[in-house]
């Protein structure tokens, strides 16, 4: 299929996704929406750790580890989740699946394109969080300082990343009913558990962190934090000091290329099962 | 649990008082009720109008109330399994030490904080009798507010005594800090006020949900069938 083609799946789709996420409301209400729901889940962080350090002053490189890793974790949770409901959506609701999938289009640039603007919206809701944190609650970040080349890689490579562990996930939604969305919200979670999102890795027992080392996004989360707040220090809490910043992107990368073969092998079996049991137009009503 | 973990390993790496631990635990415990009556309570009429269900229910000789008193007590029961689950696990893993100071006072409040917080949902169902998607929307929007507002992950006087004030609206803030207080030992002295005095409001919470929950269902139905919205689906 021409390059072209894939273009305009990828066009359309993405729009198909927006028009579904934003046209049952006014754009105002929408992007209130959007916001108050990070920030309030930012704002739970903040204020356990408020309540137990007093000040943001009282450890300023925890409250940025924390912050950051936080609001840039927003990606992984909503882009998973977004992806894998890709499949239950248009199977379960709209009951469109099976045309969308006989369509002559990449399913893969579907759904790829359908989570861009899951993407973007996230991505507003991160720079508004990080906003927040800059004005609001004085998080150290200096714009001048930020290694710009180096988070546009991070982020590219990242993305992508998550895109793909989504799709693994949403294979698994072919098989099941409603479930698919509790896998999600469990790999999830793994995640958020695991990969220093909100401490670091070090306050893990040590089981914890050997899972810590082997998922691509703990990499992925203190590349982002050393590109974003270079000067601060971050590496000397994160359990990675002993990495430099090549060796933790060599590390992002090679893990990366490991979750990418794993979810693609997944998706395509999935695919697979889902076809040879007739799965791909059930409708579960569940 | 995964959640509750972080947030009990977030406060360990800040070196937090135990007691915060236990805190996790009971607030992680409470979102199984929260997120039940989000998803299987108040957004239940959506899903039945949205499968065709919805108009056999109002055609079949009954009461709306009824229909989701029962939705109530088949949602009380599974949420309280997973709820069990995840607080017996939590004990477990993390060493969690509770104290029931007045185990009468801690049913009361429970059971009430239950009847209150179910009464909201079957408010907030009424919704979906005229809205589709963007009530949908509000029940997701209504998470992570309500997790920082009610103090779900830490105590609630945090928030000064006015934000907790209108937060105490759902019930689950009054009953947690409640049961906070009666579950640990120097939780009292990060209470919000005093157990009787916020068991007396998650009563009178109870009470006007349940009344107003029976006006809303009417009113809703009503306006539903007038705008042709009640059965009316992918809205």
């Amino acid at each position: 299929m021409a390059v072209k083609d894939h273009l305009r799946t990828l066009r359309f789709s993405t729009w198909l996704g927006w028009q579904m996420e934003a046209n049952w409301t006014n754009p105002w209400l929408f992007l209130i929406y959007s916001v108050a729901k990070p920030i309030a889940g930012t704002l739970v962080l903040v204020f356990m750790y408020l309540v137990i350090l007093g000040g943001i002053a009282s450890d300023p490189v925890f409250f940025s580890y924390m912050f950051v890793g936080n609001a840039f974790y927003m990606y992984v949770a909503q882009v998973l989740f977004g992806v894998t409901w890709v499949i239950h959506e248009d199977r379960e609701h709209y009951q469109t699946l099976k045309q969308v999938y006989i369509a002559p289009i990449s399913f893969y640039i579907y759904v790829i394109g359908r989570a861009l603007s899951k993407i973007a919206i996230t991505t507003v809701a991160i720079l508004i969080t990080l906003a927040f944190g800059v004005l609001a609650l004085q998080l150290p970040i200096d714009l001048m300082a930020v290694d710009w080349g180096l988070l546009a890689v991070t982020m590219i490579i990242g993305l992508f990343l998550i895109l793909f562990i989504g799709i693994a996930l949403a294979g698994i939604s072919f098989l099941t009913a409603k479930h698919g969305a509790g896998i999600n919200e469990g790999v999830a979670g793994v995640f958020y558990l695991f990969c220093g999102v909100v401490f670091p890795i070090t306050a893990l027992p040590s089981w914890g962190q050997s899972i810590a080392m082997l998922v691509p996004i703990t990499y992925w989360l203190e590349v982002v934090r050393r590109a974003v707040q270079p000067n601060l220090g971050i590496g000397t809490i994160s359990g990675l000091s002993g990495y430099s910043n090549f060796e933790i992107f060599l590390l992002l990368i090679v893990s990366g290329i490991m979750f990418l073969v794993i979810s693609l092998g997944i998706f395509r079996y999935a695919d697979y099962l889902a076809r040879k049991k007739g799965k791909l137009d059930m409708s579960t009503t569940y | 649990m995964l959640g509750i973990a972080a947030f009990v390993y977030y406060y360990r790496a800040m070196n937090a008082p135990e007691i915060f631990t236990g805190f996790v635990i009971l607030g992680g415990t409470m979102t199984a009720y929260w997120l039940n009556v989000l998803w299987s309570m108040a957004a239940q009429f959506y899903w039945e109008k949205e499968v065709g269900n919805l108009q056999l229910y109002l055609i079949a000789p009954m009461s709306r109330m009824s229909v989701l008193a029962g939705m109530a007590l088949g949602g009380m029961f599974f949420t309280t399994v997973r709820a069990v689950s995840t607080l017996v696990l939590g004990i477990f893993i993390f060493q969690v030490n509770l104290q029931a100071a007045s185990p009468l006072m801690l049913v009361l409040v429970f059971l009430f904080t239950l009847v209150a917080l179910y009464g909201m949902g079957m408010m907030f169902s009424s919704l979906y009798l005229l809205y589709g998607r963007g009530a949908w929307h509000m029940s997701n929007l209504m998470q992570e507010p309500i997790y920082f507002l009610s103090g779900f992950y830490f105590p609630v006087r945090a928030l000064g005594f006015w934000v907790a004030a209108a937060a105490s609206i759902v019930p689950i803030t009054l009953g947690l800090d409640a049961m906070r207080q009666l579950l640990f030992g120097s939780g009292s002295a990060m209470g919000f006020l005093s157990v009787e005095v916020e068991l007396a409001v998650i009563v009178i919470l109870a009470i006007v949900f349940l009344v107003g929950a029976r006006y809303a269902l009417r009113y809703m139905e009503f306006l539903g069938k007038k705008e042709g919205r009640l059965t009316l689906r992918w809205q």
